[in-house]
């Protein structure tokens, strides 16, 4: 799965431009199930239908997202400078000394107004971006096009560093316990989601489009075990976290217990998560229709929404494992 | 330009009082359609086109009936009014301003104490500010406020209230006059300055494959101190967005604008992506999702007592549209999300 | 807990008293509504607990029209829970939008393997700089304490582990009760005493009453319930702000001057004029409550879901909003029920009769 979360990490894909990731998502899901769609926001949706058994089958969507945080460029100036606005929450102290890159290649140097030793934290308005161009006429982008963080993935041990981790992790999870669940009694339905970052809005779609018995989301969350951070109780390396609460949703007691007794059951090292801010596709589904129990498995992440997300290898496989083995078995009565 | 868009500019309709606008575009448009309702939030929603044809594409449109303006919240035994903003208004230019209120269509004046002149570095928050009535009377709690303003000629441009969106609304209507090969339902929202309320309520009843708004939408072509952008400029066509705070466009439908408009030489332009939002955020969430774009006049000044606007602007919007129904928006979108 | 007493009581304060002192934490609401099926239950003919855990009780109307009037009166209060066991102590996060500064020294329950009477503790002051002393509290700045060594106190409580306030509801002054969570146990208390009197009454529609969760972290539970129901009208039950100095005279209704009938966009017109002529006609005292925007209430919710609901809101002035010393006038609680069951009577046989005419 290392090469794999690599591999995912390396391609292009703000929010609502999604379309290499999903082609990247559809090569490797080939054999791996029965179905494979695009919905109308552009979602990809693998079916893996169950095998007849003993065991009460559900309807079961797990959710990661393919979108990644980014900028738009709002105006070129005569200059060749071009500004800019957030694809999703962007955080702004992050982006003096980072690069970015475009669909068609072109790299981007964030700049700020004035004197480079400014203390001022920068606003947006006063950061623009150098494309490498002398003019309007020079500059190979244009209003309305995105970029990215530059793809910059390295690793130190089982420690993951790269700027989209969130959630192409998540994706890389997907797809492995796609690849190792041999079978299931449950309808799986994997959905590589689009516009998560920006209101999961393809979630809130596929969601009503799929009528879900039970939806898992698969993302990352934020740690409280870095200097001064905000106190939580969420730390790389110790284990998937099962969610129990985020800014938008409380998880279904039962879809917990189900991974929280699943877990314990397989000696699967994990967490609990309550995480004061941020949220998933699952908070999405939850109230789709008519309601979806709702849960979520995290990926703790440092330093989430920078260019610099730091990722444990070893939770990732945790959270496989823990899918895996969830959905071989019975989801609870 | 058209004694419709003048009526539609001139009526009166805050969010949740859109009667008024209603009533114009019903008796307006009863002629041109095969059905015509009101839902129960208030939508006018216009059908005309359907066949029989399996493959036939269901096309919305929808522009929004309500204009920014303001509510009571209570009247005053001194002749004094106090109010709340529906839909974003900016508190910096209301002192001053002239207002009618309420069914009886009081007249009011937005006050500004002299003194505030002088002490004049804080912006007054709407929650304090007044109207005088001058003891009217006839003015309830939730009586709607609008601005008065009137309709005219500014050298080659339109000068008016609420052109977001009853220039929409005249361009949806027109349309609505016409016959294209797709189903097309017309539908004329409501709530969608305090949150695209109508909007996708109407897409959940409609379910179309495709939906587009239309707009009256943000102009910043004026003089600053350095080069930014201009969000839209006035007499370069039509705007359409990629990205606004509500959504992002679906990229096929961006592609099929501005194929159309260069095919048939009508100027067009890209709204600065992040400013604003449309009823496209809440169209584009009905049920299983709907790909959904905003196309918009530039307007000057919007969510004010007067706006501008290029009547060309609004030609080439409505032409725009026009041949984009009669050609590929009528159509069946495809799978076509590979990258230009 | 009065966990032995019979579910009979049709005493306003007892009941408010018994519903107020129940926990029932957004997301967390199964003490609350267990407590409230038992009084829902002989006044409705079918209930039901549907997926995010909203009960459902249908009473029958008395023709078979099948039109149907969704009541909303959420269950679920705000609270605070567990992120972090720290040397003994719990740090928390709130849940819903709880005023922190109500909460230093305030009495908690932590629901942990058990439940654990806590409280809300902080630096005492005499310890502090003048000027740590002159801020208001931030949340890093409290912790619970439950009197636990580290070790217990693991065994007992993890993380994600819900936290309620710990307050008695009591009677004050002249017809006045304080207590926590009459946002919004008073409403239930309303729909229930609205359902008492319709057992006496002829009414046409189905009513269905919904006590929903979650309604403090989004009216979660709300927009699916009547999505699921699609009910032809809705009616949401809450609580609004009474004056009291601080609040705004232009947001805030006098205390006890009756229900409260919203007026604005999130409210169906016509049907708003129903609960208006009910209250005149019964003699019920009401005043207006003037939303020009998000009511921030289940009518928010239910007035968009699917193809559109009509909706009303009637709401009971409270002072001290989100706090444990929430105040009510008790006999507006009396009121609304009244003008709710007598609006319920009302509800128009024909359909079109809630039609928009173009004034609105």
């Amino acid at each position: 799965m290392r090469a794999l979360i690599e591999e995912l990490c390396g391609v292009f894909g703000p929010s609502g431009q999604e379309e290499r990731v999903r082609e990247a998502i559809i090569n490797q899901l080939d054999g791996l199930v029965d179905e494979i769609r695009t919905d109308r926001l552009g979602n990809l949706i693998a079916v893996k239908r169950p095998t007849a058994g003993e065991v009460t089958s559900r309807r079961i969507m797990l959710a990661s997202h393919m979108d990644e945080i980014g900028i738009m460029v709002t105006h070129v100036d005569a200059q060749g400078f071009c500004r800019f606005t957030t694809i999703g929450g962007v955080v702004t102290n992050s982006l003096i000394g980072s690069r970015v890159h475009f669909a068609n290649g072109v790299e981007g140097a964030f700049g700020l107004e004035g004197s480079p030793i400014a203390r001022d934290r920068p606003t947006p308005q006063k950061l623009f971006l150098d494309v490498g161009a002398d003019s309007r006429e020079d500059a190979r982008v244009q209003v309305g096009d995105s970029a990215v963080f530059r793809s910059s993935f390295g690793a130190v041990g089982d420690r993951l560093f790269s700027p989209n981790l969130d959630d192409r992790i998540g994706c890389a999870v997907l797809i492995q316990t796609l690849r190792e669940l041999e079978s299931s009694p449950h309808e799986i339905l994997a959905v590589f989601t689009a516009q998560e970052e920006v209101g999961a809005r393809g979630a809130t779609t596929a969601g009503y489009g799929l009528e879900p018995e039970v939806i898992l989301a698969i993302d990352v969350t934020a740690t409280g075990d870095f200097p001064k951070a905000t106190p939580m109780d969420v730390a790389l390396g110790k284990g998937p976290a099962i969610k129990v609460m985020d800014r938008r949703m409380i998880s279904h007691p039962k879809v917990r217990g189900w991974l929280e007794s699943t877990a314990q059951e397989h000696d699967i090292p994990y967490q609990l998560e309550v995480l004061e801010f941020g949220s998933t596709d699952a908070s999405a589904v939850q109230v789709s229709r008519s309601g979806v129990p709702a849960g979520a498995i995290s990926i703790p992440c440092r330093y989430v929404h920078t260019p610099s997300q730091v990722a444990d290898y070893n939770d990732a496989c945790g959270a496989v494992r823990l899918l895996v083995n969830a959905l071989s078995g019975e989801y609870p009565q | 330009m058209d004694e419709l868009l003048e009526k539609l500019s001139i009526a009166r309709g805050v969010a949740g009082h859109e009667g008024e606008v209603r009533t114009i575009l019903r008796e307006e448009l009863a002629p041109y359609v095969e059905e015509i309702s009101v839902d129960s939030i208030g939508n006018l929603i216009a059908r005309k086109g359907k066949s029989d044809a399996a493959e036939q594409q269901r096309v919305m449109l929808a522009a929004h009936m309500d204009e920014v303006g303001g509510m009571v919240m209570r009247a005053n035994s001194d002749g004094t009014v106090k109010f709340r903003n529906v839909g974003g208004l900016d508190p910096r230019i209301l002192p001053g301003k002239q207002v009618t209120i309420g069914p009886k269509s009081v007249p009011g004046v937005i006050m500004r104490a002299p003194h505030a002149a002088r002490s004049g570095r804080r912006v007054v928050p709407i929650s304090d500010l007044l109207i005088d009535t001058g003891g009217a009377g006839g003015i309830e709690p939730g009586d709607m406020i609008t601005f008065e303003s009137g309709y005219e000629q500014y050298g080659k441009l339109l000068k008016g209230k609420a052109f977001d969106d009853r220039v929409g609304c005249y361009i949806l209507a027109e349309l609505l006059k016409s016959e294209f090969p797709c189903e097309l339902v017309g539908v004329f929202t409501v709530q969608e300055e305090i949150g695209l309320r109508g909007a996708g309520v109407a897409a959940y009843t409609v379910q179309p494959d495709v939906a587009v708004a239309l707009e009256g939408t943000v102009a910043d072509d004026l003089p600053k101190q350095s080069d930014e952008s201009p969000t839209t400029e006035l007499g370069k066509g039509p705007s359409i967005s990629v990205m606004d705070r509500s959504a992002h466009a679906d990229r096929r439908l961006i592609r099929i604008l501005t194929e159309t408009a260069s095919e048939h030489d009508i100027p067009w332009q890209i709204k600065q992506p992040g400013v604003g939002g449309t009823d496209v955020g809440t169209i584009h969430l009905a049920r299983a999702g709907v790909p959904a774009v905003a196309v918009a006049v530039p307007c000057r000044y919007i969510h004010t007592p007067a706006a501008l606007m290029d009547p060309e602007d609004v030609k080439n919007t409505l032409k725009l549209m026009d041949r984009a129904l009669s050609g590929p928006l009528g159509r069946p979108l495809g799978a076509g999300w590979s990258e230009e | 807990m009065n966990s032995d007493k019979k579910p009979q009581s049709s005493d306003c304060f007892s009941l408010l008293k018994e519903l107020s002192e129940t926990p029932g934490v957004s997301g967390r609401e199964e003490q609350i509504r267990a407590r409230i099926s038992e009084y829902l239950a002989p006044l409705v003919d079918e209930l039901h607990t549907d997926t995010l855990g909203n009960l459902t009780g249908l009473r029958r109307g008395h023709n078979s029209s099948g039109k149907r009037v969704m009541l909303a009166a959420h269950m679920d209060e705000i609270g605070l829970i567990v992120t972090r066991l720290e040397k003994g102590f719990l740090r928390f996060a709130p849940v819903g939008g709880v005023d922190l500064g109500a909460l230093p020294a305030q009495e908690v329950t932590v629901h942990g393997r058990s439940d654990l009477p806590g409280l809300i503790a902080s630096r005492p002051p005499h310890v502090l700089s003048m000027e740590e002393r002159e801020k208001p509290f931030a949340q890093a700045d409290l912790f619970i304490d439950v009197g636990l060594a580290p070790d217990k106190l693991a065994d007992q409580v993890s993380v994600g582990d819900f936290i309620s306030i710990r307050r008695s509801a009591d009677g004050l002054g002249k017809g006045h009760a304080t207590g926590k969570a009459f946002d919004n146990r008073l409403s239930v208390v309303v729909l229930l005493q609205a359902l008492r009197i319709l057992q006496g009454r002829s009414h046409g529609w189905d009513v269905v009453s919904v006590v929903s969760v979650q309604e403090e972290i989004g009216l979660r539970g709300a927009k699916t319930a009547t999505f699921h129901l699609a009910p032809d009208v809705g009616i949401a039950l809450d609580v609004t702000y009474a004056e009291q100095p601080g609040a705004s005279p232009d947001e805030a209704l006098p205390m006890g001057s009756g229900p409260a009938i919203g007026l604005g966009p999130n409210m169906h017109p016509v049907l708003r004029q129903l609960l208006v002529n009910t209250a005149e006609r019964e003699e019920i005292p009401y005043t207006n409550e003037v939303l020009p925007g998000n009511s921030g209430t289940d009518a928010w919710a239910m007035q968009v879901s699917q193809s559109g609901v009509p909706t009303a809101l009637i709401s009971v002035p409270i002072r001290n909003m989100h706090t444990p010393a929430e105040t009510v006038a008790l006999k507006d609680i009396d009121r609304s029920a009244r003008l709710l069951a007598g609006t319920i009577c009302v509800l128009p046989e024909d359909l079109s009769a809630l039609a928009l005419d173009d004034q609105a």
